[in-house]
């Protein structure tokens, strides 16, 4: 699956579209297909902050639960509630299902994410 | 790491494989969900080929059988299967068993995977009063499931043998179908009707292969995600969650399958204590009122935050659209309808003590 727009990854399988000092944060495709079908999502709370590689909310599938790393510092602007009664969107489209904005506290952090090519080497190797 | 019989069947069906108990088993083929509802609607089929089987043969076989497990076997056939709990003389729980009458002399245990070794050992260890011969044929024979609505009609097409004539719970010790001989009993692990088989772990693939292919879009590889779930929402029990060491099949709500009248067997003076007494710690079935998925090991709450138990299996439940859960929690709070608390995360989120099972079984019983 190609996301199709200019994104950067974590190693913790997190993408993130940057606008302006927004950022957007969702789980890549990776993640939904080693998750498998997605059941929950517990949504942060808008107004929350939260650091860099900080467990920040959780998605579970039937099997498990997964904690979504944040992976820039900042404030939870917005949420996509809509996941809270379909978090099966995460499966039918991980690029589209955004989790939360991030008003960035330190827009360099982005620097430090993978670029498209580095995370699907990172993803090859990891298995 | 050990492979069943099947396991090249499941790389080629494309399989999602992983480490369980040292067994390289499916979790998924295509998606638990949709696994799960194929079994609920139609058929599932199931590689559960890493149980064990343990032969108990000789003079003494049916008398050591039945000493062995709390469960009542005097005075069954060959051809019934009993499920079983079988305890330490502690009351603590060494493995949950079906126990297969194959004649007063031979009985076949099937026990969990990951208790082979023990379940053996601990069977050898009682052995000294008896006459009887102990063998662990585990490796020796696959085991296929067969499961859900449409189970009986795909493997009738398989077998002159007519399948109405095995009742719940009971097994045809050789029958011939596709083209492998199998021990065939009406039983299984999902809440629904079915079948399991067992049979030479080198036709174990051939039979598999030949099920998927009659039974067609009627039937579903089903992994060990979807065999959760489906047992899970029909309250059957798993061993190391609610029942363990520590966990009596009394405190796991089994006290059905305990029959403390009927003859001696090992832990009932634990167990007859412990009935006396009153258990402390119960299994309970709870429902999650407020959002959030209970998992094995969270810690549950009463309303005033006070520590009064643990989630021993917990999950979404797709037939049912709900969220729940099991738990071995102080006896007080079991009646249903008694609000609690489970700790998910950094919250003590709301759930509500139900009635089990969660899912109504759905077996081909014959009334007694």
């Amino acid at each position: 699956m190609i996301p199709g727009k200019n994104l950067k990854y974590s190693k913790d399988h997190e993408w993130v579209e940057v606008d302006g000092e927004t950022a957007i944060v969702g789980v890549t495709n990776y993640a939904q297909v080693q998750l498998g079908d997605i059941v929950y999502v517990e949504l942060p709370e808008i107004g929350m902050h939260a650091d860099k590689d900080e467990a920040i909310c959780a998605i579970e599938s039937v099997k498990t639960a997964a904690d979504v790393i944040t992976p820039v510092s900042g404030e939870v602007l917005e949420v996509n509630e809509a996941l809270e009664d379909n978090p099966e969107l995460i499966n039918e489209d991980p690029y589209a299902a955004w989790i939360m904005k991030i008003q960035m506290a330190d827009i360099a952090e982005i620097e430090s994410l993978l670029s498209e090519d580095e995370y699907a080497d990172f993803c090859e190797n990891e298995g | 790491m050990k492979k069943t019989p099947l396991y090249e069947s499941h790389l080629n069906l494309g399989a999602k494989i992983i480490d369980f108990g040292g067994w390289m088993l499916p979790v998924q083929y295509s998606s638990i969900i949709k696994e799960h509802n194929a079994v609920r609607e139609s058929a599932g089929i199931f590689d559960v080929s890493h149980m064990g089987e343990i032969y108990i043969t000789g003079y003494d076989a049916a008398r050591f059988a039945d000493y062995l497990v709390t469960n009542d076997l005097s005075g069954i056939n060959p051809g019934k299967v009993i499920y079983s709990p079988m305890c330490y003389l502690d009351g603590g729980t060494v493995d949950d068993v079906l126990v297969y009458c194959l004649s007063s002399k031979n009985y076949l245990f099937v026990v969990n995977a990951s208790n082979i070794e023990k379940d053996f050992n601990w069977i050898l260890s009682n052995t000294k009063a008896f006459q009887v011969k102990v063998e662990n044929l585990s490796d020796s024979y696959g085991q296929i499931a067969v499961q859900g609505p449409k189970a009986q009609e795909i493997l009738s097409e398989m077998t002159d043998i007519n399948l109405n004539d095995i009742e719940f719970f009971h097994f045809n010790t050789s029958m011939e179908i596709g083209g492998v001989r199998a021990l065939v009993s009406r039983t299984g692990y999902t809440g629904e009707d079915g079948f399991e088989i067992y049979l030479p772990a080198a036709d174990a693939p051939k039979l598999f292969t030949e099920i998927l292919k009659i039974g067609k879009d009627r039937i579903e590889p089903c992994g060990l995600g979807a065999r959760d779930t489906l047992r899970f929402e029909s309250c059957l029990p798993l061993y190391g969650h609610e029942l363990s060491r520590d966990i009596s099949p009394l405190k796991a709500s089994l006290n059905y399958f305990v029959k403390l009248k009927a003859g001696d067997f090992i832990g009932r003076d634990a167990l007859l204590q412990e009935m006396k007494t009153g258990v402390k710690k119960k299994n309970a079935g709870f429902e999650m009122i407020e959002r959030g998925i209970a998992r094995n090991g969270y810690i549950i709450f009463n309303s005033s935050g006070v520590e009064i138990g643990v989630v021993t299996s917990g999950s979404m439940c797709p037939t049912l659209s709900k969220n729940m859960g099991m738990g071995l929690i102080d006896a007080e709070y079991v009646k249903s309808g008694t609000e609690i608390f489970i700790g998910i995360r950094n919250k003590q989120v709301k759930a509500i003590t139900v009635k089990k099972p969660f899912y109504k079984k759905k077996y081909r019983k014959q009334e007694v």
